[in-house]
Order: structure tokens, then sequence, then C-alpha cells
């Protein structure tokens, strides 16, 4: 009944980007390698599985110059999926294709470096300072940064911060910080009797939280995936 | 100037009427000029506890939407001269109070009284709310039990947030009454203990009311446990509680039935 060709769809094409690194060499080209070399020697995986331009705008090479250094960075296991900036006379059989109309994206992160400064750090970081105990029935939300409350957090209400979340009384009803994405967020109580606990998403119920805690002073954070719970005293 | 009290709890069945009944006959007994309303409007019970249910005639709902005046719908008490109260309308329901209607008559009482006892229909909803709105004292009534501490809460969330004085970012006082308390199964761990309760409402307290019999009668004879039974252990707390009020310094204890020395020695019966 149905023919071969009414049961396979028909070809579609998709588009998808992916984030390349921008390899733009510099003359002198041999000293330009030997950095390469040291960054290899430091991280030696890290072009491994990467999608690698070339980008020769700045160099202008010949096209046996091009083919040189593309020999070169082939020897070095890079492999090159385009060049970028090359004459359309530079490029033959045999070498990457052409590519043009990147967007820039940003500085990809060297290994080994220490970064300058840490990312997260947001100047002048807010906070939200509460002076009096949060009632059952209220919702405390601060998504811009870490809350403190400076009495108990009754059953029945609810801290949300984008922070963490610092509670010099009791804490007896949710908190839920780091609600804004941030995995390092943590929950500092004086008197743990928490109905529910969450940071970044990851969320944990009264029913699962260590028994011997109870009523401590506590800390919570996130390992990975895994929320900890340590008593402060 | 006279003083608004409210009196509420988030949760039924804790003694808010009780309370306010014994509150009202106590503190008129020390010959303050002192009106008692019921805002439960649809579910009135202040009238029976005040044994005044078979003189209504006008009401609360009557007053705020300008029916009747205000001189006729008070009941003045039989027992106490300086007692009155504002019944509640059993017939309608809490959406007959308007915001307006219910500042004047506030306002009125302002003027003929020197305290005004606001009892407030249990939940948070509009009837609730209203009944706070324009107190200058709240006093939350709260059994030794959880669920009650939690919702008691709740409503101290909104004293601080929903009342006029809260808006105008002026302090609200708030003391705390714990009703129905008996000391020997607090020590056995079958209900809260005071301290407890204290901890998590964070507010002072005014006095502990001890669970008693006397309470329920005194209600079924349509009277305030301040005036039917005056000297019995809930009476003494409550007029404890009303001296504190007042500004005076009373020492905090929780009454006990006075009990003949047979009473003392066979408690109870053995199970």
């Amino acid at each position: 009944m149905t023919s071969q060709t009414q049961t396979r769809p028909p070809i579609r094409f998709r588009g998808r980007s992916f984030l390349a690194v921008v390899l733009a060499p510099e003359a002198p080209i041999e000293d330009w390698l030997a950095d390469l070399d040291a960054l290899a020697r430091r991280s030696p995986a890290f072009f491994a599985g990467r999608a690698v331009i070339l980008d020769v705008t700045a160099l202008a090479p010949s096209r046996d110059a091009l083919k040189d250094l593309v020999a070169a960075l082939t020897e070095r296991e890079i492999p090159i999926m385009g060049i970028e900036g090359a004459g359309s006379g530079s490029l033959g059989p045999g070498m990457p294709p052409p590519i043009h109309g990147g967007r820039p994206s940003g500085e990809v992160a060297m290994p080994g470096e220490t970064p300058a400064a840490p990312i997260e750090r947001v100047t002048g970081a807010k906070s939200l300072m509460l002076e009096s105990p949060v009632r059952s029935g209220q919702a405390i939300l601060f998504p811009e940064g870490d809350v403190t409350v400076m009495g108990s957090v009754a059953s029945g209400a609810e801290v949300i911060a984008g922070g963490s979340i610092h509670i010099y009384g009791a804490l007896r009803g949710r908190a839920i910080a780091g609600a804004a994405g941030s995995p390092g967020a943590r929950i500092f109580c004086r008197k743990f009797e928490p109905e529910l606990l969450a940071i970044d998403g990851l969320y944990r119920i009264a029913d699962d939280i260590d028994p011997t805690l109870r009523g401590r002073a506590v800390q919570v954070w996130l390992e990975g995936d895994a929320m900890r719970t340590a008593a402060l005293d | 100037m006279a003083k608004v009290i409210v009196v509420t709890s988030g949760k039924g069945g804790v003694g808010k009427t009780t309370t306010t009944a014994a509150l009202g006959a106590a503190l008129a007994r020390t010959g303050q000029k002192v009106c008692v309303v019921d805002f439960d409007v649809g579910l009135r019970n202040l009238d029976l506890i005040m044994g005044a249910e078979r003189r209504v005639v006008y009401d609360l709902i009557n007053v705020v939407q300008g029916d009747a005046k205000l001189n006729q719908a008070l009941i003045r008490d039989k027992r106490l001269a300086t007692l009155s109260l504002l019944p509640a309308s059993q017939t309608r329901d809490k959406d007959a109070l308007t915001d307006e209607g219910v500042a004047r008559v506030i306002g009125e009482l302002r003027e003929k009284f020197d305290w005004v006892i606001c009892d407030s229909p249990a939940g948070i909803e509009r009837g609730a709310t209203l009944a706070m709105r324009h107190a200058d004292i709240a006093v939350v009534v709260t059994n030794p039990e959880v669920s009650s501490v939690r919702d008691s809460d709740r409503i101290i969330g909104l004293l601080d947030s929903k009342t006029e004085r809260a808006e105008k970012g002026e302090r609200l006082e708030k003391h705390l009454i714990l009703t129905r308390y008996d000391p020997g199964r607090a020590e056995r761990g079958e209900m809260l203990k005071i301290d407890d309760v204290l901890e998590i409402l964070s507010i002072p307290l005014l006095a502990v009311i001890p669970e008693s019999e006397e309470v329920l009668k005194a209600s079924n004879l349509g009277s305030p446990v301040t005036l039917n039974a005056p000297q019995s252990a809930p009476a003494r707390a409550y007029a404890d509680a009303v001296r504190r009020l007042k500004g005076e310094t009373v020492a905090m204890t929780v009454p006990a039935e006075k009990r003949s020395l047979l009473g003392k020695l066979f408690t109870r019966r053995a199970a």
C-alpha cells in the first residue's frame, strides 16, 4: 500500500550553534607555535574535542605559508574546522573550508591560569536585614542577595533569597537559598527545626533531615548535587 | 483616652469570646466604662456568654450601615452599670461590614467608653482584619497546642501589617493570653509548656488561664467567669490580666483551684 518514498521522512535542515575556539596566530609564527606548545604541555587535552577556527586576518599569509601553518597545527593534533580571513585564492583542495560571519562571545578560560577575579562577585552585593521575626504565613522574597533575620522564622513562614540565608533565631519554616541559581549559597541558623531547606533548586524536607541536628546551630550547603548539614557548635 | 483592644487568635474555639467577656466584666468591676463588641457577624456568641441574648434589638451591622444609632444598639449589662455590649448580627455575614462604617462606629465608641474590647471572629479574612483594624492593643488568645500556636503566629504577622497603627508605623501593643493551661499535663509533655509558646510567639505574656470547669459553667449560665465565680482560678487570672492592662505590675503566677485535703489526696481515679 505505502510506497517506499512515503515512509521516509523528508530531509530536514536544522540550524545549530556551537562555541568554537578561535586561534589567531601572530607573526613571527615560530614564536607563536612555541607559545602554543607551552600551553599544550600545561594542559595536554585542551584542544581535544573542541571546534577550532583559524583566524588569519592579522597574519595574511601566502598560500604556502598557510599550508605550512595548517600542517603544523595538524601535527600538534589540533584539527582546524575552518579558516577565517584568508584570501579566496589561498585556500584549495585539502585545506579546511573558509568561514566568516562569526560573532565574538568572550574569552575562553584557559586552564592552569588563575582567573583574574571571581566572576560571581557583584560589586555592591545587596542584602536584606530583617529586625523582626518572620511570622507564619509571611513570605520574604529577595532574589537580589542575602537575607539576614534577627528573629525566628516561624512554622509556615518562608524566606527565599538569591544568596545565603542567615537566621539568628530558630528556623521553623522554609529556607530557600540560592534561588537565583547560586549553588554556593548557604543557610545558617541558630536553632535548626526547619520544614524545608532548598539551595539552588535542590530541596530537602523535614523528614529527611538528620534528627540529631534538631534544635542546634546548623549550616547547610551544597557539595555538587548533595545537600550537607553540619552543626556549628 | 479610650483604648481599643482586639481579642484575636486565628484559630477558632480557643477562648476569644470567653476572654472578651471575662476581661470586659473584670475591667468594668474596677469602675471603668467598658464596651464589648462582637465582630463575629453571622456566628454571634458574645451575647450568649454575656447573658444578653434576649435583649438584642439592633446590632453592629445596623449601626455600621446607618440604620440604627449606636445608643439604640448598645445593651447595658444588668449586673454592672459600666459594662455594655454591642452585639453582632446573626442573619448577615461579614461582607456587610464596611471599612468606613467600622471606623465610624469605633470612633463613636472611643468617645463614650474607657475601653472598647472587640471580639474577633476566627480566621484571617475580612471579619478578623476589620476587628483588628483600629486596635491600640491586641490580646492574642492561644491554647498550649501546636496548631493554635501557629495560627496565633500568623495573626501576629497580620497585626504587624494590616492594622491602622502598623500602617502608620506606630507600635501596636501585643499580649498573649494562654488559655486552657494544665500545669500537670504540660509537665508530662501532653501539652506545650508556657516557655515553649512564648519562645515561638515572642510577645509578652498577659495571663495564663488554667483549665477549669468554672469557665464552661459560667458560659452556660450566660455570665462572664469573672462575675460568676470571681474567686475561681480562671477569674483570678483574668483579674490579674486586667491589672496588667491598666499598667500595674503583677507577679505572673498560674492560679490553681483551691482543693480540700481529701481532694489533694485523691486527685484522680486510677484507670
